[in-house]
């Protein structure tokens, strides 16, 4: 158990680490200097010179990893290109944008997913269950813009009752925030609802033809109640581990729907980010992506030992 | 192996994602019979008819158009659709059914080539990390896993803003994004086989490991990396698609589905929804074509 959460840890550690290099690897290798980005073309080399030395861009590549990751490791994200500001509120505020509009999609999905999943794996090979998989599944691979977009169009070009743009504006009421999200989530529920309903329908179905459903079934339980505490509960544990990963997806197709309904979030700001060629920005943008990917996962993984006895007491076995 | 993450025998999939995990454990045990069932499928022949469809417009694309799809109408911008114009036109007045009959060939184009890339590249380091295992394994691995640990998507998108738009970059980076997905399921795929007698035999006859690897494991697993392929495609369509939408694909004024719909949503809230509704239409049916053909593939094999 504890060699289990330490090996757990390890590995996350590694995990940022890679993460970060990947990170600022990808924005040393950018095309062009951010000195002659932000003065443009008309700038004399000296004045872009000196700009790029004030940014600390001249510097030997290691010096400025050490230096970045050092500023990281104290809170200190960086300081915008585009702003000349510091980038945490930047960030911080496009976070708990971001975080409202993906609870909403979550508190839909998640129940949505599962019952389907579970329906599914109930009737399988019934017409029932062809129709959630293959729809599950085709609505899993429709891009949020594709998605996104009929939506506009029937509900809030054609029938009028929903806001096409995100934001409700500064000092909005939260049932007028809540409005604006309803749109902006659904491609996003569409995405997430393929992926959880047919992990749930796998585990049930594992599950159904265990031994112990059967002992369950055999010992004579009503069907339901063999369902409800034989089947689901063991059925549900990879489905955990699914909707932690899809965290991090999630906030992948957020880029494409904030930027769709133009929403102050985290996926905007590294859209926004990328098109001025913010640096500091986009890479505190993906890296602090990563970091809620990451300790998603790790949350996951605790829920799924404290509900699942086995990894508790043999979790170090083969 | 403590590692919840890392056990190829998972059999609910947490491993391989829900597909691959299908895949890998049925495609093995495929038969002729099982494939000649297949092509005889209404859903895989759906699939199959539209994807043909889009594939003849990507090809005769010029051909068939009712219009040149770069032809600028200034006097007749932004029309509904009519019979002059079956899909509307642009804020150029440009014919929409022109550009979206002509704009199959980018996607298909680039999706497809993106993951023959990946899939060359992922099978490549799937079969050396099964067959040689060790500390080599473990060290791949682990960046596999902190690769992984990064929606594929955010990590196409740092890397185009790195090396800059164009059709070959967005090709090259979705390929790199999809190799260690593949390289995780070609891994578990091998390490199925890894102490089978005819390897045992062939280590054992002192073949070098390459041949082992390509001639003998290879053909064993090909099943499982041609339906891991198919999955992946889907994926592809979807990534580039979306990435094209964001303005790292295919450039103006060159006909794009994903790029046609960045250039024109904004008109969504003026009601000239024909500019944009088709453009995704046509994504829609190319992705679920791709779907049908991959739960096909997987309903024969499981049958």
């Amino acid at each position: 158990m504890a060699t289990f959460l330490l090996r757990r840890l390890g590995l996350m550690v590694l995990t940022l680490f890679i993460l970060s290099l990947i990170v600022f690897l990808a924005g040393q290798v950018l095309p062009g200097d951010p000195g002659r980005a932000i003065l443009g073309n008309l700038a004399s080399q000296s004045a872009v010179k000196s700009l790029d030395h004030q940014l600390g861009v001249d510097r030997p590549l290691i010096t400025q990893y050490l230096g970045w990751v050092g500023g990281v490791l104290h809170g200190n994200l960086g300081k915008s290109y585009t702003y000349q500001a510091a980038v945490e509120p930047f960030v911080r505020a496009a976070l708990i944008n971001s975080v409202k509009l993906a609870v909403l999609a979550f508190v839909v999905v998640v129940p949505l997913g599962i019952l389907g999943g579970v329906v599914a794996a109930l009737n399988q090979g019934h017409w029932v269950d062809r129709f959630i998989s293959v729809t599950g599944l085709s609505l899993a691979t429709v891009p949020e813009f594709v998605s996104g977009i009929v939506l506009i169009v029937v509900f809030g070009v054609e029938l009028k009752v929903l806001p096409v743009t995100a934001s409700a504006g500064a000092g909005a009421s939260p049932g007028s925030q809540f409005r604006h999200l309803i749109l902006p989530a659904i491609p996003l529920v569409f995405v997430l609802f393929g992926y959880i309903a047919r992990m749930a329908r796998a585990g049930t179905i594992e599950s159904l033809n265990s031994d112990y459903t059967r002992t369950a079934v055999l010992k004579g339980l009503p069907r339901a109640t063999v369902i409800r505490r034989h089947v689901l509960r063991n059925s549900l544990l990879p489905t955990i581990t699914v909707i932690a990963t899809q965290t991090g997806y999630l906030i992948g197709g957020l880029v494409v729907v904030e930027t769709l309904f133009n929403y102050q979030g985290i996926g905007n700001l590294i859209f926004k980010a990328a098109q001025a060629k913010d640096f500091p920005m986009l890479e505190a943008g993906i890296l602090v992506i990563g970091v809620v990917y990451v300790l998603a996962t790790l949350a996951a993984d605790l829920l799924l030992i404290a509900l699942n006895p086995r990894l508790r007491v043999g979790g170090d076995s083969d | 192996m403590t590692d919840l993450t890392a056990d190829p025998t998972d059999p609910t999939g947490t491993t391989l994602g829900p597909t691959s995990a299908v895949a890998v454990a049925v495609a093995a045990r495929a038969t002729p019979a099982q494939w000649r069932l297949l092509v005889r499928k209404a859903t895989f022949l759906a699939g199959a008819a539209i994807i043909v469809f889009w594939i003849v417009c990507a090809i005769f694309g010029h051909q068939i158009a009712p219009y040149n799809p770069l032809a600028q109408q200034l006097l007749l911008t932004n029309t509904a659709p009519s019979g002059a114009h079956w899909f509307g036109t642009d804020p150029l007045g440009r014919d929409v059914l022109s550009r979206v009959i002509v704009g199959a060939r980018s996607i298909l184009i680039i999706a497809p080539l993106a993951t023959i890339l990946g899939t060359i590249l992922g099978t490549a380091l799937g079969l050396a990390m099964g067959y040689f295992g060790g500390t080599f394994d473990l060290i791949s691995s682990r960046f596999v896993e902190a690769v992984l640990a990064l929606p594929s998507f955010i990590i196409a998108f740092l890397f185009l803003v790195a090396v800059g738009p164009s059709t070959t970059n967005l090709i090259i980076v979705v390929g790199f994004v999809f190799t260690p997905l593949i390289a995780r399921t070609v891994r578990a795929a091998v390490l199925a086989e890894r102490n089978l007698d005819y390897l045992s035999a062939a280590r054992l006859l002192g073949e070098n490991p390459a041949r082992v690897m390509f001639s003998e494991i290879l053909p064993n697993v090909l099943p499982a990396i041609l339906v891991e392929f198919t999955v992946r495609l889907g994926y592809a369509v979807f990534t580039v698609a979306t990435l094209s939408f964001l303005g790292f694909g295919v450039q103006p004024p060159t006909p794009d589905w994903g790029a046609d719909i960045a250039a024109s949503y904004g008109n969504l809230v003026s009601g000239y929804w024909w500019q944009v509704l088709f453009p995704a239409l046509a994504i829609a049916s190319l992705v679920i074509a791709v779907i049908l053909i991959t739960d096909s593939i997987e309903q024969v094999l499981t049958s």
